[in-house]
């Protein structure tokens, strides 16, 4: 590696040194923008927090309306997702293109199979007219304000997520491409691990909306 | 880029990054820091002046009590956008985005920021902001003043407030990424020997900036955001009426809008910390200090929003704890300040127009901060709060301060970015009638407002109207001196004498390159040997040449 001076490494960009220097960045850059995806994910918990402090029978209320079978379902289908992705990486460290290709191609099956099982799960709110601000008539019970409040940070939360999830499989696909024109060799892979990073973080985000938004008080 | 002949022509004109290319798209596809850095710095410029005017017309209907020139809707829209134009398009990206992109790579000894590309981006998310907040205000504006409050802006507000929040949302994220190239570059593409305890202290309190920037912006961004799909799709995250709460939006606001001051008030303090150094030839004292002092503020800055809701509704110990917090964060603030006036103590000054604008600096900061105490106890705040003298204090402080680094900063450095000197007489007689316009238009404020008068109001009663008399002459004689350096820093790119590498005789890695400089800034990586500021190490005969 030391005696190939005069060859310019594939992938590296004029303004750094050497690669070890573009991982570097790279991740760098990486985490420092999932740092502000928390901040900006954190005022989104940190108000459902206290009105569900300040509303906890609403809370509870409002989460029953969402049904913890398929929540539980969206969970395993974007486990699955981070596993295929994770594989995807390490095939890329091993030199695999193929299999790069399959594990990103599967980790958008499942991608788009969890965005579409959250289409069904809109869709049925439309129909029991469980939509704030919209129509929700179709709810009768009490706390009737709070629990409308409770959906609606469903609705923004896992509407925030699901663009993520877009964002995500936009960058898959463009990963895709490149790995098929042989832009990745063993030696460098850096935005395939940085792809991987952001992944892994949206499916983290699902881990805490998960029990946030459908596990409420599930004993009740 | 395309073909390079392998023995460069014998031309006079020597490469550097404005000749590099001409032509539209050599500029708006540019991924040079130089080159953005210029972009935004007409950007900018440009919001400063709508800004500016929108000031103009609030200065001159309170010339006389009568709210006579314009109607009360309209007087809250004037406000509004004064405060959201200059706030969000011109102060926060004001000294990062244009001398911290043309000065961070330079300054650690990189050939560029670490994300060229997204640095591009980020200008155009900056101008998609602007054209958003232009058009909302095109349409008919926003009365909601630049905080935004719940339910007025969610439910009451008849105006264009989605829009202009869109705007501000998207120009947040420049704002965001401007920070993390920042961040990254100062960590992964410092030169050889470039250690922390090296980095000029402009570098690190850009570094303190980018932290409040990635943390900070994220959290506004989303509660905006919020606001907007509350205000469109009625439900009820801030509204009362299906039990949300206000006052959370309030906190929400405030935990970024309050280091908000930071993003534009520190990236200023390195300003000032080089401008002294530099004319007093002499190591900056306490280096270590004045640089944790940076990051002492960034972090203490998160801890003290609650300042602004002493009278909303908060319990007396988060009140009594905001207020302590508010406090302590003076003691950074001011371990900064004696620091610049023991560097200029014994040392050799020359009164530049970048001394006398940090001077400048120095003076209203002070009192800008001092009046930040009266402000943080919690009595006198009551006694004061949404009065004039609150609209004094942050004005010292934002264009007491920032701005007044801004300036200095655009004189020391444009030897650098242009290549030539600007006129030196003209130059302190800008900063002259900044200071004495600045004070006659903020000084009235303070005493007015102690009187009891509220802000936001375009009438009040006749005993206030020597204080607005003598405010508004302030404000003309200021514009004079805003409008001064906009004439001749136009007139000294083409027509000033050459500036030659280190005009000031400066220590620095930026001087020891070309003005302007070449496009990879440097010909071969800088090694670094030496601790900054070094000016044993300068030679003194290196003279100005203007
Ligand atoms: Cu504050």
């Amino acid at each position: 590696m030391a005696e190939q001076a005069q060859v310019h490494p594939l992938g590296l960009r004029h303004h750094f040194n050497n690669l070890d220097q573009q991982l570097e960045a790279g991740t760098m850059g990486m985490w420092v923008f999932l740092v502000t995806e928390i901040m900006f994910f954190g005022a989104l918990f940190c108000s459902y927090a206290i009105y569900r402090s300040v509303y906890p029978e609403a809370w509870a209320l409002g989460s029953h309306l969402n049904s913890s079978t398929l929540g539980a379902a969206m969970t395993v289908v974007l486990l699955m997702s981070s596993l295929t992705m994770a594989l995807g990486v390490r095939s890329a460290a091993l030199g695999n293109q193929r299999v790069v290709i399959l594990m990103l191609s599967l980790t958008i099956v499942l991608g788009l199979a969890f965005m579409g099982m959250k289409g069904f799960e809109y869709y049925h709110h439309f129909e029991d007219k469980l939509v704030p601000g919209y129509d929700f008539s179709g709810y009768h019970g009490a706390h009737a304000g709070p629990v409308q409040m409770f959906i609606s940070f469903y609705f923004i939360m896992t509407a925030i997520h699901a663009t993520h999830m877009v964002v995500g499989v936009g960058l898959l696909s463009v990963m895709i491409w490149m790995t098929s024109r042989g832009r990745f060799n063993r030696q460098y892979y850096a935005p395939l691990e940085i792809t991987g990073l952001y992944w892994h973080f949206v499916d983290i985000i699902w881990i805490f909306l998960f029990p946030m938004l459908y596990l409420v008080d599930l004993h009740k | 880029m395309s073909t390079t002949p392998l023995v460069p022509p014998q031309s006079e004109v020597k490469k550097n990054y404005l000749n590099a290319g001409y032509g539209i798209k050599s500029w708006l596809l540019t991924t040079d820091h130089k080159r953005i850095a210029l972009l935004y710095l007409a950007s900018i410029t440009f919001f400063f002046l709508i800004g500016g005017l929108f000031a103009l017309l609030i200065r001159l209907e309170l010339l006389t009590p009568a709210g006579d020139l314009v109607t009360s809707e309209t007087y809250n829209k004037l406000f509004t956008m004064h405060g959201v134009i200059m706030i969000f398009f011109f102060l926060i990206p004001s000294i990062p985005a244009t001398l911290g992109n043309f000065l961070v790579p330079v300054m650690v000894g990189a050939r560029d920021l670490a994300f060229p590309r997204i640095n591009l981006l980020s200008w155009y998310l900056f101008v998609i902001g602007g054209v958003l907040a232009i058009y909302s205000m095109m349409a008919g504006g926003v009365d909601t003043g630049w905080t935004f409050y719940t339910p007025y802006s969610s439910v009451y507000s008849n105006t264009h407030v989605v829009v202009m929040i869109i705007g501000i949302f998207v120009a947040g994220f420049s704002s965001i990424l401007t920070g993390l190239n920042f961040i990254v570059t100062i960590h992964t593409m410092r030169a050889p020997g470039m250690t922390w305890f090296r980095l000029p202290l402009f570098i690190w309190s850009n570094y303190a900036t980018s932290l409040v920037q990635i943390l900070g912006t994220p959290v506004v961004a989303i509660t905006l955001a919020l606001v907007a799909i509350e205000r469109v799709f009625k439900l009820g995250i801030f509204n009362p009426t299906l039990g949300g709460d206000p006052v959370l939006f309030q906190h929400l606001f405030w935990f970024y809008s309050h280091p908000a001051v930071y993003i534009m008030v520190l990236p200023g303090m390195g300003v000032i910390s080089e401008i002294i150094s530099a004319f007093s030839r002499k190591r900056v004292f306490g280096y270590e200090f004045v640089a944790l002092a940076s990051i002492a503020i960034s972090i203490l800055g998160f801890l003290v929003w609650g300042h602004h809701m002493f009278v909303a509704g908060e319990s007396v110990y988060s009140a009594l704890s905001f207020s302590f917090l508010s406090f302590l964060i003076a003691i950074p603030s001011a371990i900064k300040v004696f620091n610049w006036t023991a560097t200029l103590h014994k040392g050799s000054i020359s009164f530049d127009t970048p001394l006398l604008y940090a001077f400048g600096f120095i003076g209203l900061f002070t009192v800008g901060g001092l009046t930040g105490l009266f402000l943080a106890s919690l009595g006198l705040n009551v006694h004061v709060h949404d009065t004039y003298f609150v609209v004094a204090h942050f004005h010292y402080i934002m264009v007491g301060g920032t701005v007044m680094a801004y300036m200095g900063g655009i004189h020391y450095w444009w030897p650098k970015i242009s290549g030539r000197m600007y006129p030196e007489g003209w130059g302190r007689l800008s900063a002259l009638l900044v200071f004495v316009g600045f004070n006659l238009t903020f000084l009235p404020q303070f005493v007015v407002g102690y009187l009891g008068m509220p802000r936001r109001y375009h009438a009040y009663p006749p005993e206030f109207q020597i204080w607005n008399v003598l405010s508004t002459a302030g404000a003309t004689v200021l514009g004079l001196g805003y409008a001064l350096p906009l004439i001749y820093f136009f007139w000294s790119a083409r027509y000033a004498a050459k500036a030659g590498p280190n005009p000031w005789g400066a220590s620095g890695l930026e001087w020891q390159i070309d003005s302007p400089p070449i496009t990879e800034n440097f010909e071969v990586t800088p090694v670094i040997t030496g601790p900054p500021y070094d000016y044993r190490k300068v030679l003194p005969q290196e003279e100005p040449v203007g």
